[in-house]
């Protein structure tokens, strides 16, 4: 396992992560039956995904260690800028990365932002 | 072995009913349909690429060794839920709050398998795994564009799975074969550029896709918010506590506003 550079726990969590795709992207016709759920239950399905993926992006962006950063000048800020406009305008990931990097690159490198 | 294709007119060909099922099945891949899902997919590639080499740079940056992250690529083919996992695997969280924070990142594809089910339930259910497994979000979106009602007929139904199979065979390609490449070139990559960062403006990519009612925003916008007041909480808790406030005030908004709207009749 050390030559490999890993361990019975990482490998067990990587297998557990597998089996959590297959029944994320099965989960209504894993069983063959129908699942019936309560409205407010499928109601509520709609807001988690977008609010799972703000409860990771939002610290990473606007904070340094989960405390709010203090100053504007962070590559981060104008990068996150930038890459939800491009998001926006054309509504295509790979130019929200293009556009997102080309801000923070020349502001974290260059400036040290 | 079970027979596979039972539901099919190709059921009388007993030499595809008894072979080893994936995506790869010849009824599926010598379908027409299945080049033009493939083709469909075709001008989605390098975005997705350029998301798979990031996705693989940003697992060894964040500190997995290549091993790991060439099992993570291989096995758990699912971006965002690997870019919320790995921190959480480096800093050795408990394995039960990395499969949740994966699963609620990986919510979205609960609701699309509501979607998908009534295109796939006429399948045995090992064939509607694979198919759920490697059908990520971009699939999705286009399958369902293309196909916007269920087929009525076996025929209508094969052609659907062949040009499913089709376009996701073509994104797992991009996928698996830039993220391996990500993993490869990340070490000649130096950390201090913060290339990593290309991964978070991938997860903020989809989660705009998903802002498609005021509702959502206002999930997105109070998740984020409890996400770094609770951010003090032990083992990652802040994400989940943040995903029940999100939808809970969501919840109550849409009931709220249905109550107004009832009221003014």
């Amino acid at each position: 396992m050390d030559t490999l550079g890993t361990d019975l726990w990482t490998l067990g969590v990587i297998a557990g992560l597998t089996v959590i795709t297959v029944v994320a992207r099965s989960f209504f016709f894993l069983s063959d039956r129908s699942w019936p759920m309560p409205g407010w239950a499928q109601r509520g399905l709609q807001y988690a995904p977008i609010a799972a993926l703000s409860a990771v992006v939002v610290p990473e962006v606007f904070t340094l260690q989960g405390a709010w950063i203090d100053t504007w000048q962070d590559a981060r800020l104008f990068a996150a800028s930038a890459g939800a406009a491009a998001f926006f305008w054309r509504r295509n990931v790979l130019l929200t990365i293009v556009a997102g990097m080309s801000v923070y690159l020349p502001l974290h490198l260059g400036l040290g932002w | 072995m079970r027979p596979i294709f039972c539901v099919d007119v190709r059921c009388s060909r007993a030499s595809d009913s008894r072979r080893f099922e994936v995506f790869f099945h010849p009824a599926l891949h010598r379908h027409p349909a299945f080049f033009q899902g493939l083709r469909t997919l075709a001008p989605q590639a390098p975005g997705i690429a350029a998301w798979g080499l990031m996705t693989g740079v940003a697992m060894v940056k964040a500190g997995m060794s290549p091993f790991e992250a060439v099992a993570m690529t291989l096995l758990v083919f699912a971006g965002s839920a690997q870019l919320a996992a790995t921190p959480l695997m480096v800093a050795g969280a408990p394995a039960w709050v990395i499969l949740a924070t994966a699963f609620c990142v990986n919510l979205r594809f609960v609701v699309f398998s509501l979607h998908l089910r009534e295109y796939l339930m006429h399948l045995p259910r090992w064939r509607r795994l694979w198919h759920g497994y490697l059908c990520g979000d971009i699939s999705y979106v286009l399958f369902v564009r293309r196909y916007p009602h269920p087929g009525r007929s076996a025929d209508e139904r094969l052609e659907q799975e062949a040009w499913l199979a089709g376009n996701y065979g073509l994104n797992w390609l991009s996928w698996i074969g830039a993220s391996l490449l990500g993993v490869m070139l990340a070490n000649f990559i130096p950390t201090a550029w913060g290339l990593g960062f290309a991964g978070i403006l991938c997860l903020l990519a989809i989660g705009c896709s998903l802002a498609s009612s005021r509702l959502r925003v206002l999930a997105a916008m109070t998740s984020g918010v409890v996400a770094v007041l609770a951010y003090g909480l032990p083992l990652k808790l802040n994400i989940v506590v943040a995903i029940a406030m999100a939808v809970l005030v969501s919840l109550s908004a849409e009931r709220l506003r249905s109550a107004r709207a009832f009221r003014r009749g």
